[in-house]
């Protein structure tokens, strides 16, 4: 059990009356790459927060290479949802990685000689070069989440915890970044836990699915969980899950409580 | 005549004190200021200032050491605000309430006060070419503990002020950071109203990183040009100010103020 990167057990929360999830039990091995479905408010980024230990959980325990999670972790790399970022802020992209390696670090420190290595090499994986010395303001969408993805492997985390980094991409630049998540959990044994309203993107190199609806949830491959019977009953409506060209399209029932098929708009 | 420069040798021994104050506020303020743009903090400026006043005219009223009243003034404003105003939007109408009162709590002291009359107003609008030794001493030990500790917090502190997200998730203690940031930025404010005066505090912690972040996004060059702007602007306005009859405020004001539309155009021509 301890050579988990990541066990979850028995993790319930609530809030209210409103159960997000309860006797969640979910263990992820080194280089095991972990999509997390479900609509929005069933849960997804908050299972993050109690990753990241911003969130206390009502029940359970979550612990992080053997140890119980606190507040943030070296051992974790962060892929934020792409926000566009303020035009004045004083940060070059490849300042975006150097915090990635060594941001923690109090006291005077300059980027050392290996620190330096490291920033070309991560931006050699990412085609960074050309962009290294621009303001991270001045990014397209797709250029600063292809930096975001160096800043989060840069110091070979454990786990990469994405938190729907895909969103406002075009297809073409998801490919891309989804790429270069897989290339970095093979390479150097990182999981990825992957939160996405669209399983389409990260299809061909998803190891297991969480699929959180209705303040339930399943957990298995891709073929094991979406399937039409399997999220039919975790939403208690009908709903057809149609295979076309590799991809998987999910079309909703007629309840008035859940709109499953919002998600895949 | 405005200004006279012409026992202008004369005049700069006995402004030594005030030359060197400008500096180490032209100094902490540049540096300071960084971190206050960056975590969109300059109306809180502004509001611990207020209370910062209040501080030291209470102080004056009672008879004890006004450094003393102010930087007390201006570590309860720091945290007030940071206790209540974590986040950006609560924050703003936090000092928004504060200010008035903090203002308003000053001018009624100062108005109980018997003494000089130039005391009151130094406190609000700047008396800095009568720097003591005594105040200089306060600011000197102020301005070594302000920078031994931008030293030691510089790079997670920048890492949670422009990245906050992912800071916390690298385990940056953003929380412990945003307090010690505004210790760091109570003691400057509480020397700043000392010599430039509660109401302008914001030319010197806010002006010149506002100029330097139009003019540059280089983490390194940001604080290097925010702190020679600062810098330019104090010491030149206690050089301008020497030669006239005039208060030292309008000066560091009017020039930190052209260095920021002198940086505006720069910006805009490179684009």
């Amino acid at each position: 059990m301890t050579n988990q990167v990541l066990s979850i057990e028995g993790a319930a929360l609530a809030f209210g009356v409103k159960q997000l999830w309860h006797g969640l039990d979910l263990e992820v091995a080194p280089g095991e790459f972990v999509a997390i479905l479900g609509t929005n408010g069933s849960g997804k980024t908050t299972l993050l927060k109690a990753i990241l230990g911003e969130q206390p959980l009502d029940a359970g325990e979550i612990r992080l290479a053997g140890k119980r999670v606190g507040r943030g972790s070296r051992k974790i790399g962060y892929i934020p949802q792409h926000r566009s970022v303020d035009s004045s802020t004083p940060l070059l992209a490849k300042d975006l990685l150097a915090l990635g390696l060594n941001g923690h670090r109090y006291g005077l420190h300059f980027n050392g000689r290996r620190d330096r290595e490291r920033i070309q090499h991560i931006l050699g994986c990412i085609d960074g070069h050309a962009l290294a010395d621009k303001p991270i303001g001045e990014l397209s969408g797709g250029e600063l989440q292809r930096f975001r993805v160096g800043q989060a492997v840069i110091d070979e985390p454990d786990l990469i915890l994405a938190d729907e980094p895909l969103s406002a991409l075009d297809p073409a630049q998801q490919k891309v970044i989804a790429e270069l998540l897989d290339a970095e959990r093979k390479e150097h044994k990182a999981a990825v836990i992957f939160v996405t309203h669209d399983v389409n993107p990260i299809l061909p190199m998803v190891d297991r699915v969480l699929y959180l609806a209705n303040g339930q949830f399943k957990i298995g491959t891709p073929d094991e969980v979406m399937r039409s019977e399997v999220l039919s009953e975790l939403y208690g409506t009908e709903i057809d899950v149609v295979r076309n060209q590799g991809r998987i399209v999910v079309v909703g029932g007629h309840s008035h409580d859940h709109h499953p098929e919002e998600e895949w708009q | 005549m405005i200004i006279d420069f012409s026992n202008y040798g004369e005049l700069l021994p006995l402004v030594s004190n005030s030359l060197l104050a400008a500096a180490l506020l032209g100094l902490l303020g540049g540096l300071v200021g960084i971190f206050v743009m960056t975590r969109d903090m300059s109306f809180a400026v502004h509001g611990i200032s207020e209370l910062s006043f209040a501080g030291a005219s209470i102080a004056l009223l009672c008879s004890i050491d006004v450094v003393t009243g102010s930087i007390i003034g201006s570590l309860v404003a720091a945290m007030i605000v940071g206790v209540l105003g974590a986040k950006a939007k609560d924050r703003n109408s936090i000092v928004a309430v504060l200010m008035p009162f903090g203002l308003g709590l000053g001018i009624l002291a100062l108005a109980l006060y018997q003494g000089r009359a130039a005391n009151k107003f130094g406190l609000l609008t700047g008396q800095i070419v009568s720097v003591d030794s005594g105040q200089l001493g306060w600011l000197t030990i102020i301005a070594a503990i302000v920078l031994a500790t931008l030293v030691v917090v510089w790079r997670p502190l920048t890492f949670a002020s422009l990245d906050p997200e992912v800071a916390a998730a690298r385990g940056v203690n953003t929380r412990a950071l945003s307090v010690v940031f505004l210790v760091v930025l109570g003691l400057t404010v509480a020397a700043s109203v000392q010599v430039v005066g509660a109401l302008l505090v914001l030319s010197l912690l806010v002006t010149p990183a506002a100029a330097a972040l139009r003019v540059t996004s280089s983490p390194k060059l940001a604080p290097v040009l925010s702190v020679l702007f600062a810098l330019i602007a104090a010491v030149g306005g206690v050089f301008l100010a020497l030669g006239s009859s005039l208060p030292i405020s309008p000066y560091i004001t009017t020039i930190s103020f052209v260095i920021y539309v002198i940086c505006r155009i720069v910006a805009k021509v490179q684009k």
